[in-house]
């Protein structure tokens, strides 16, 4: 279904280490934090990919990285045809207006000192000429797009709740008309049922104004339910990339069938049924990722190879990608 | 199944600059002895502030437990002196808080921290409270115990510290366990490990847990009861089967349709609850759910529901309009 999708987004051998250095006077380079390691895949037009994985697998910096906030150590982005590493700074920022971000912390995101309209129609004074007037109108439509009242723009972030600056966050992103909005966790400081309201406003938007997101988060049923595709990162490395039906159902990475089963589920009858896989240790320093594959420390199934050999990123059917020496076909 | 912790009517708030905010506005329930009660609700809820107030943490002024009793084992805690609710905190009742960074000293070392403890509640001499101390940490699942022991919390990670915290509350085997969001901070795997770890040290010890959450799918794995509070009243009680089955608030019922299902179909539209929960400082007389509630009627404006036995099993619902709702009178 996804074949005649155009892809907006392609991410090559994407790698991005960030230096540790060492030594009081003279500075030397010791080791590297390998945020992202070498990793692949594409945002189809229109879509809503999901990005899921725990503290430190790298999702955020992946999100920065596309949007060039972060430079990539190696590999390629390239968005609607355009390699972004090829281009200067002052060309990245043209090419911004059609790739936006909407932040995790709906609290520190937000300028205290600016007006809620001087907020939103920032990105419209870097990328547009208009007229003041004409920013004051933009404004007010998007405050109305996005579920606030217009007469709000006169307004300061602290008048606000939780979920309402969200929106102003959102608002901010959808300023410029941009094609890609990167979802950095945009719902986990908020409350259940405000949650749900964010989530219906983003649907809602996508279906109105075609955009395309990354959604990045690491609760897994909020990411299932928006997504149409679904990344499994664990330490840098995508596990598992599949349509999000396929992750759910048929799990092939002994991580995802993990991180699925540790998720609780509302619901009494179901929770006691199911089978709980349930991971041991901790998450390993991404300074010192363990040797062969990554997730080896906590697999339940690991071999002896997979402290030696890293597993190859393979596609096991169509659209459907795993890194495991193992990884179980669906059975049908 | 035997009384282990009773409340009634009790009210905390807290005199601000801005005025008087009213925490917990009157709730009473009973927990029984090896009992695992959920109480979940939103940011604001009192939820917190109905455990606090029951280890008698509350900061006075300005904090203020205006009205209640909390019997605990036929003793009302609010009467007693602060040296003997000091000899209840830790023994009797334990306490596991969200944020395992913030509870442990930095500057102690984590066995310190233990031995304290028990050198606190029990008659342990130095050397077997060590021994204890190690013995709890490899019971809550940490390897190599008595070089952990000489560990800062800095060198531990999140869900180990958090299963220290775990160890320090179980040291003196109390018969309460209050835990306050404990997983909230962590990485769902470790989330998991937590989860299991408390689930089977209750079925070893026996004893009570109130976990503190705002994830309904935590309370639905584990608890035997649920209250489910909402501008610090409890609005909804019953077993996770009256909660997640047999649904009769309809706060409960939109928190519920926030959720995505796992076997849902594809486009399927989150039931939101329309608008915020209400401010603390300016309580509506009615029902405090009012402005959000989809049955509301004029009524509901003026007087706040009494929780109510609706299937005289302990599924208890303050609501005015259960029986029109679940009679399907109304939609």
């Amino acid at each position: 279904m996804n074949s005649e999708k155009k892809i907006l987004v392609e991410v090559r051998n994407l790698k991005k280490y960030f230096p540790v250095y060492q030594g009081l006077i003279i500075k030397r380079h010791v080791k590297d934090v390998k945020a992202v390691d070498d990793i692949s895949f594409d945002i189809l037009m229109g879509e809503t990919l999901g990005l899921v994985g725990e503290t430190g697998c790298g999702k955020t910096t992946v999100g920065r990285t596309i949007l060039q906030l972060y430079e990539p150590t190696s590999g390629k982005i390239i968005f609607d045809g355009v390699d972004l590493a090829s281009k200067q700074e002052n060309e990245i920022r043209l090419m911004r207006q059609r790739m936006q971000m909407i932040f995790q912390d709906p609290y520190a995101s937000l300028n205290p000192r600016m007006t809620v309209g001087s907020i939103i129609s920032a990105p419209l004074d870097v990328h547009t000429k208009q007229k003041v007037s004409e920013k004051r109108d933009r404004v007010q439509e998007l405050l109305e797009i996005v579920g606030l009242n217009p007469d709000f723009i006169n307004r300061y972030p602290h008048e606000f709740s939780g979920g309402q600056r969200q929106r102003i966050g959102i608002a901010r992103a959808l300023a410029v008309n941009p094609d890609l909005i990167v979802c950095d966790e945009p719902i986990s400081s908020l409350d259940v049922s405000i949650q749900a309201q964010v989530v219906n406003l983003l649907e809602e938007l996508q279906n109105r104004l075609g955009l395309t997101y990354l959604f990045i988060a690491h609760d897994l049923s909020m990411v299932r339910h928006i997504s149409d595709r679904m990344v499994v990162m664990y330490l840098g490395r995508i596990m598992e990339l599949a349509d999000r039906n396929d992750i759910y159902l048929h799990p092939s990475h002994p991580y995802t069938q993990a991180l699925l089963s540790a998720v609780p589920i509302p619901d009494p009858d179901k929770a006691s049924q199911r089978e709980r896989t349930i991971l041991e240790g901790d998450i390993p320093s991404p300074l010192n990722p363990p040797k062969g594959c990554n997730f080896n420390t906590r697999c339940p199934i690991a071999q002896e190879n997979c402290f030696t050999t890293d597993p190859e990123y393979r596609e096991i059917e169509q659209g459907h990608w795993v890194a495991c020496h193992y990884a179980r076909l669906p059975e049908n | 199944m035997d009384e282990l912790l009773r409340i009634k009517n009790l009210k905390t708030r807290f005199h601000t600059q801005d005025g008087v905010v009213n925490a917990v506005n009157g709730i009473s329930y009973q927990l029984e002895k090896g009992e695992v009660l959920g109480v979940v609700g939103e940011s604001g809820c009192g939820k917190s502030v109905h455990a606090l107030s029951i280890m008698r943490l509350i900061q006075i002024p300005p904090g203020e437990i205006s009205d209640g009793e909390i019997w605990f084992e036929n003793r009302d805690l609010l009467t007693l002196s602060e040296n003997q609710m000091r000899r209840v905190r830790g023994r009797d009742i334990a306490m596991v808080f969200q944020d395992p960074m913030s509870s442990l000293n930095p500057v102690l070392k984590v066995g310190f921290q233990i031995v304290e403890a028990l050198r606190l509640h029990t008659d342990l001499n130095p050397k077997a409270a060590k021994d204890r101390a190690a013995e709890l940490l490899s019971l809550v699942g940490i390897p190599e115990p008595y070089k952990r022991l000489d560990n800062y919390p800095h060198q531990f990670s999140g869900g180990m510290r958090q299963r220290a915290m775990i160890a320090m509350a179980l040291s003196c085997e109390p018969k309460l366990l209050i835990a306050d969001e404990p997983t909230t901070a962590l990485d769902v795997t470790i989330q998991a490990q937590i989860v299991d770890l408390v689930i089977k040290l209750q079925e070893n010890f026996g004893m009570s847990i109130m976990w503190i959450t705002h994830d309904l799918g935590i309370v639905a794995e584990m608890a035997h009861k649920i209250n489910v509070m909402y501008a610090g009243y409890i609005i909804e009680s019953g077993s996770a089967q009256d909660i997640f089955k047999r649904t009769r608030h309809p706060y409960t019922m939109g928190l519920l349709g926030s959720l995505p299902k796992i076997d849902e179909e594809p486009g399927t539209k989150l039931l939101s609850i329309p608008g915020l929960p209400p401010d603390l400082l300016r309580l509506p007389k009615g029902c405090p759910f009012y402005a959000r509630c989809n049955y509301r009627e004029d009524h509901c404006k003026e007087e706040m529901p009494e929780l109510e036995d609706t299937d005289k099993n302990g599924h208890l619902v303050a609501c005015w309009r259960w029986e029109e709702i679940l009679a399907g009178e109304i939609t």
